[in-house]
C-alpha cells in the first residue's frame, strides 16, 4: 500500500475522536480533521481566536469577513457555538478544557518534546501564535505529519534538533507511514501502513521505537489531493 | 452634562498621541482590524511607538504602514512573519535593527493585556517552559509542575474596531470580530473604537459585550 496522503492522515486522527469532545486542529494538515469526523461525533472545534463550535468552510456566497478561525479562513458555526474574546479562549486552553489539541510539527522527541513554531526561516519573523498555548495545556496533544521530511531525514527523534514549542507534551503521532504513542517507556507502535517492515520503519525513524503486541495496520479510504496539491 | 463618547472623526479622537505612546491595535484573521483608526494614526505621525498587535503583518490589516511610516520603534506580537517570499516592511525593519521585537505566545500576550487592566502586575503561566521564549524569566514550582512568570502590559492607547456602539460606548461585536478588543480597552489609557454604526438607543444590556466604562471616544466609519 501506499503511504497516506494529508488528507487520508487527517482521516484516520478523525476516526479517534470521540462523540463530545472539545477538538482544537491546527493550521496547515490539521484542520482537515474538521472534514472527517465521524458523523455521530457531535463535537466542539475550538478556534483560538474565540469561535467555539466551528463549522465548515463557507461557501463563496455566504463568506462573512467576520467569521474567520485561527488560519484567517472563512467558515461557519456549527449548532451550539458561542463566540469569546481571546483572554477567554487562550484562558479555557490554559485551564485545561480542550480535550485534544491535533497539532503539525515539524519535529517530535521520544520524550513528546514537541517542535512546531520556528522553522528557523532566512529573513522571516518568528510565528508563534497559540501553539505554545495549546502545546502546554491542552489535555491530550496529537501531532498529524508526514513521517521523514521531504529530504528523506526523520521528524521522529530522541531530541529535537529545532526550538521546542512546549516539553513532554505529545500523546500520539499520526503519519503517513505509522501512528506511534509517545509513553513513559518511549515510542510504541500501534498501527502501521501494511507492506512495511519493523525495519523499514526504524529505518525512518530517529528513535527507538516499540511494536505494540496488537500492532494493526494502518488504513485509509482512498481521498484524492486536490488538483495542483503536492502528494 | 450628558454621557457622550461619540467623536467626529478619527483624526479629532487621536489628536494628541504622544511619541513614544504604547498602542494596542485590535483584530486577528482579518476580523477587527480597525483599519481607519490605524490609517488615522498614520497621518497623525507620532514617532517611536511600541505597537501591541497580534500580527505585525496581516493582509487585511494596515498595521504595516506605520512600520513604513517609520513610526515604530518596538512590536509585541505573536506572529513577525510576512506571508509572501520577501520580506514585510516589517521584517525588512526588523533585520536592519531599526525595530525590536517581542514575540509572545498568544494566549501569554492576551493575558499579559488582561493582567495590566485588571490590576494583576505579573502571573505565573506554563506556557513557553522549557522553550527559547522562556529564556530569562523566572521559574516557580507550584504543586507538580513549574512555571514562568510574565509581566502585565499597559499602554497608552488602544485602537479597536467593533460593530455596534452607543453613546455611552457600550459596545457590540460581529462573530469573531471580539477578539483581542475588549481586553485591550481594559488595558489603556485611552481608548478610541470605530464601528459601524451608533444606535440612537442605548443597546439592552444583556447584549453589552464591552461597558462603554472602558471607552474613550467612538468614530462611526461604517461597515
Amino acid at each position: 500500500m501506499w503511504p497516506l496522503n494529508r488528507l487520508q492522515i487527517a482521516w484516520r486522527a478523525a476516526q479517534d475522536i470521540a462523540d463530545g469532545m472539545v477538538v482544537n486542529l491546527g493550521m496547515g494538515m490539521p484542520v482537515a480533521v474538521a472534514d472527517y469526523l465521524r458523523p455521530e461525533a457531535d463535537v466542539f472545534i475550538h478556534s483560538e481566536n474565540g469561535v467555539i463550535g466551528a463549522g465548515p468552510l463557507a461557501s463563496p456566497e455566504h463568506i462573512d469577513t467576520d467569521l474567520v478561525d485561527a488560519g484567517s479562513r472563512r467558515i461557519t458555526l456549527r449548532p451550539g457555538a458561542a463566540i469569546v474574546d481571546s483572554s477567554w479562549s487562550f484562558a479555557a486552553i490554559r485551564g485545561g478544557h480542550i480535550d485534544v489539541a491535533i497539532l503539525g510539527a515539524f519535529e517530535v522527541a521520544a520524550n513528546g518534546d514537541l517542535a512546531n513554531w520556528d522553522m528557523r526561516l532566512p529573513n522571516k519573523g518568528p510565528l508563534v501564535g497559540g501553539a505554545m498555548d495549546l502545546a502546554s495545556c491542552a489535555r491530550a496533544v496529537w501531532v498529524i505529519m508526514d513521517h521523514v521530511t521531504r529530504a528523506g531525514a526523520p521528524r521522529l527523534l530522541e531530541k529535537c534538533t529545532l526550538p521546542l514549542t512546549a516539553v513532554r507534551c505529545v500523546k500520539r503521532v499520526y503519519t503517513d507511514l505509522a501512528i506511534v504513542d509517545i509513553t513513559q517507556a518511549g515510542m510504541v507502535v500501534r498501527e502501521m501502513l501494511e507492506g512495511l517492515s519493523e525495519t523499514d520503519l526504524r529505518q525512518r525513524t530517529g528513535a527507538a521505537l516499540t511494536f505494540a503486541p496488537d500492532c494493526r495496520s494502518l488504513t485509509a479510504p482512498p481521498i484524492e489531493l486536490p488538483a495542483g496539491d503536492r502528494p | 452634562m450628558p454621557i457622550d463618547k461619540r467623536a467626529g472623526t478619527a483624526a479629532e479622537a487621536l489628536a494628541d498621541v504622544a511619541d513614544g505612546a504604547t498602542v494596542f491595535i485590535s483584530g486577528f484573521g482579518g476580523a477587527g482590524f480597525p483599519n481607519v483608526l490605524i490609517r488615522a494614526l498614520r497621518d497623525r505621525s507620532p514617532k517611536q511607538l511600541t505597537l501591541v498587535v497580534n500580527s505585525a503583518t496581516h493582509r487585511y490589516s494596515v498595521t504595516h504602514e506605520l512600520i513604513e511610516a517609520g513610526l515604530v520603534r518596538k512590536v509585541v506580537c505573536t506572529a513577525a512573519r510576512g506571508h509572501s517570499k520577501e520580506a514585510s516592511p516589517f521584517e525588512l525593519q526588523w533585520m536592519d535593527g531599526k525595530i525590536e521585537l517581542e514575540c509572545v505566545p498568544q494566549g501569554t500576550f492576551a493575558e499579559r493585556i488582561r493582567a495590566g487592566g485588571a490590576g494583576i502586575p505579573a502571573f505565573y503561566t506554563p506556557v513557553g517552559l522549557g522553550t527559547v521564549l522562556a529564556q530569562g524569566k523566572e521559574v516557580r514550582r507550584f504543586g507538580d509542575r513549574e512555571y514562568i512568570l510574565e509581566q502585565a502590559i499597559k499602554g497608552d492607547l488602544a485602537l479597536v474596531r467593533a460593530d455596534i456602539a452607543d453613546r455611552y460606548g457600550n459596545l457590540t461585536f460581529r462573530y469573531a470580530q471580539m477578539n483581542f478588543g475588549p481586553v485591550m480597552a481594559t488595558a489603556a489609557a485611552r481608548v478610541v473604537v470605530e464601528v459601524r454604526a451608533v444606535l440612537e438607543e442605548p443597546i439592552p444590556y444583556e447584549r453589552v459585550q464591552l461597558p462603554g466604562l472602558y471607552v474613550d471616544h467612538v468614530v462611526t466609519v461604517g461597515a
